[in-house]
């Protein structure tokens, strides 16, 4: 059912586990359909991640995809990983059975959503920045 | 050599040797069709009256003739469905089951939909067992038939099935059980539970797969679904009889309903002592179910903040066959309808995993699987985003 890759990475996940200091952190996935992925992402001050770690509640497929889609991101540039896409993930992992292509796509999905919580907590601190100044007058 | 544990005997389990030995000579020299008038012919005959005469006894129906042999489990479950339906059709068109049915009764009543029947599916309370206020208020003077599983087969809980029969017959309602998962399990008395049809097949009762019964009472009346042959069990399942499978399955059931309490002990025992094992070991988890009315063969648990497939297939690496109602093994990525219908919420409903013993399993094998257990969860909770102390 599943490639040698998935089951590899499925039980030794090279990115398990969550992250400390990580300045991007991205959640996507429901119960219902029984995948929550959470990607923890460090980013340097040039927009570089430096490094990737992922959580993920879901079947073997899911936590193969986050891990793989960890390995692609890292060393890339905010502009490079937001071209990665399920397809590649697809591609790295083998093959996954049709009803779990979906995980993939979560897998791509986590990304972004990590990379939207990056530019968010950006704009809080651009605005604090703004505002501070206003506060000691 | 890899240590392999199968718990997963809801599914199916192997065929014994008893069963294996009734078989072997139906395929090369007893290889008669049931149908031909000729001495192999009337030897089939004789093999085939023995196991049905076998599946009387073992649910204590009055006449033999009212056994009829199919396919399996979900041929006779689609066929009590369907058959009584449009054979009854102009006494109403108005049917109640119940939300937690297999799918072989579900399915079928959804065909019954289509062909512009009503169906009532009847919610369940949190042990799954069915409610039997909400059962009085559905039966409407259309009613024709009313199917509720005797032990469900992912959480194991027996319904009152004697009690719904009453019901059914103080309304002039037909009432049909599916007792794949209880024979063996449950003690099955058709005239004393007074049930009109019942669904059982006989690869859960280490029988061969392929071959199943319908237990229909002289003078229900039901369509067949098949047709083509008229010979075959009274004219109403036509195809040439699977007598090799039909032998086994007599001898199935015999041995299954005459080793009925032994059989039950011993996996009380099972059950017991693994549940004792697991609550030492892990902590975070729920026993789904009823506390007590449930058969002793099925154990589903819920683990808190991890998935059942992931559970599923390191356990597997393991040499633990077990299985899950989670989302992701189904192609619907729905999580299980029977424990939505519980109302158990949908990320502790994705953790749910079955155990379902046979008598097989030892003490040993208890403390090899719960040890890899605690592995297991202990390792997929560290790469979980949901806490399971928070659920």
């Amino acid at each position: 059912m599943y490639s040698k890759t998935v089951i590899d990475r499925f039980q030794n996940p090279r990115n398990a586990g969550g992250m400390h200091g990580a300045n991007a952190i991205g959640e996507v996935g429901n119960a219902a359909c029984g995948d929550i992925m959470k990607m923890y992402l460090k980013i340097d001050d040039n927009g570089v991640i430096e490094n990737a770690k992922f959580k993920t509640f879901g079947c073997c497929a899911a936590i193969a995809s986050t891990d793989m889609a960890c390995d692609l991101i890292k060393g890339k540039t905010i502009d490079e990983a937001l071209k990665v896409t399920n397809k590649q993930v697809l591609d790295l992992l083998g093959e996954l059975p049709p009803h779990k292509i979906h995980c993939s796509i979560l897998a791509e999905e986590s990304i972004k959503a990590a990379i939207q919580n990056y530019y968010e907590r950006k704009e809080k601190e651009l605005k604090k920045s703004v505002k501070k100044p206003v506060n000691y007058v | 050599m890899e240590r392999k544990i199968y718990l997963d005997n809801a599914s199916t389990t192997y065929v014994s040797n008893e069963v294996m030995a009734e078989m072997l000579p139906c395929f090369n020299t007893l290889y008669g069709n049931a149908g031909s008038l000729h001495s192999f012919g009337r030897d089939a005959v004789a093999i085939l009256d023995r196991a049905r005469d076998r599946v009387k006894n073992a649910i204590n129906a009055s006449k033999a003739n009212e056994i009829y042999f199919t396919s399996g489990g979900t041929e006779a479950d689609n066929w009590a469905i369907l058959g009584v339906a449009h054979a009854n059709a102009n006494k109403g068109k108005h049917i109640i089951t119940s939300a937690i049915e297999h799918h072989a009764v579900l399915h079928a009543c959804e065909q019954l939909e289509k062909e512009g029947f009503e169906v009532t599916y009847l919610p369940v309370d949190q042990y799954g067992l069915v409610k039997m206020p909400e059962l009085l208020h559905a039966i409407r003077k259309d009613t024709i038939l009313i199917s509720i599983m005797t032990v469900n087969n992912e959480v194991g809980t027996i319904q009152n099935i004697k009690a719904i029969a009453k019901i059914a017959h103080d309304y002039g309602i037909l009432f049909h059980t599916d007792a794949v998962q209880a024979i063996g399990n449950v003690k099955m008395d058709v005239q004393d539970m007074e049930i009109d049809l019942m669904s059982m097949s006989a690869h859960k009762i280490h029988g061969p797969k392929g071959v199943g019964a319908l237990y229909v009472k002289n003078g229900v009346r039901i369509d067949p679904i098949t047709y083509g042959g008229t010979s075959q069990e009274r004219g109403k399942r036509s195809g040439t009889e699977n007598v090799p499978a039909i032998a086994g399955f007599g001898k199935a059931i015999e041995i299954a309903t005459r080793n009925y309490l032994i059989n039950n002990k011993k996996l009380r025992s099972i059950r017991d002592y693994f549940l004792e094992k697991l609550k030492e070991k892990v902590e975070y988890f729920q026993v789904n179910g009823h506390p007590h009315q449930k058969s002793n063969a099925i154990l589903n648990v819920s683990f808190y903040g991890i998935e059942g497939e992931s559970i599923l297939m390191l356990l597997d690496l393991a040499g633990i066959c077990v299985s899950t109602a989670s989302a992701c093994t189904s192609k619907s990525l729905l999580p299980s309808h029977v424990l939505k219908a519980m109302g158990i919420p949908d990320d502790i409903a994705q953790g749910s995993i079955r155990f379902s013993f046979g008598t097989n399993i030892s003490k040993s094998d208890v403390d090899y699987v719960t040890d890899e257990i605690q592995k297991v969860v202990a390792k997929l909770r560290a790469i979980s985003p949901i806490q399971a102390g928070r659920i």
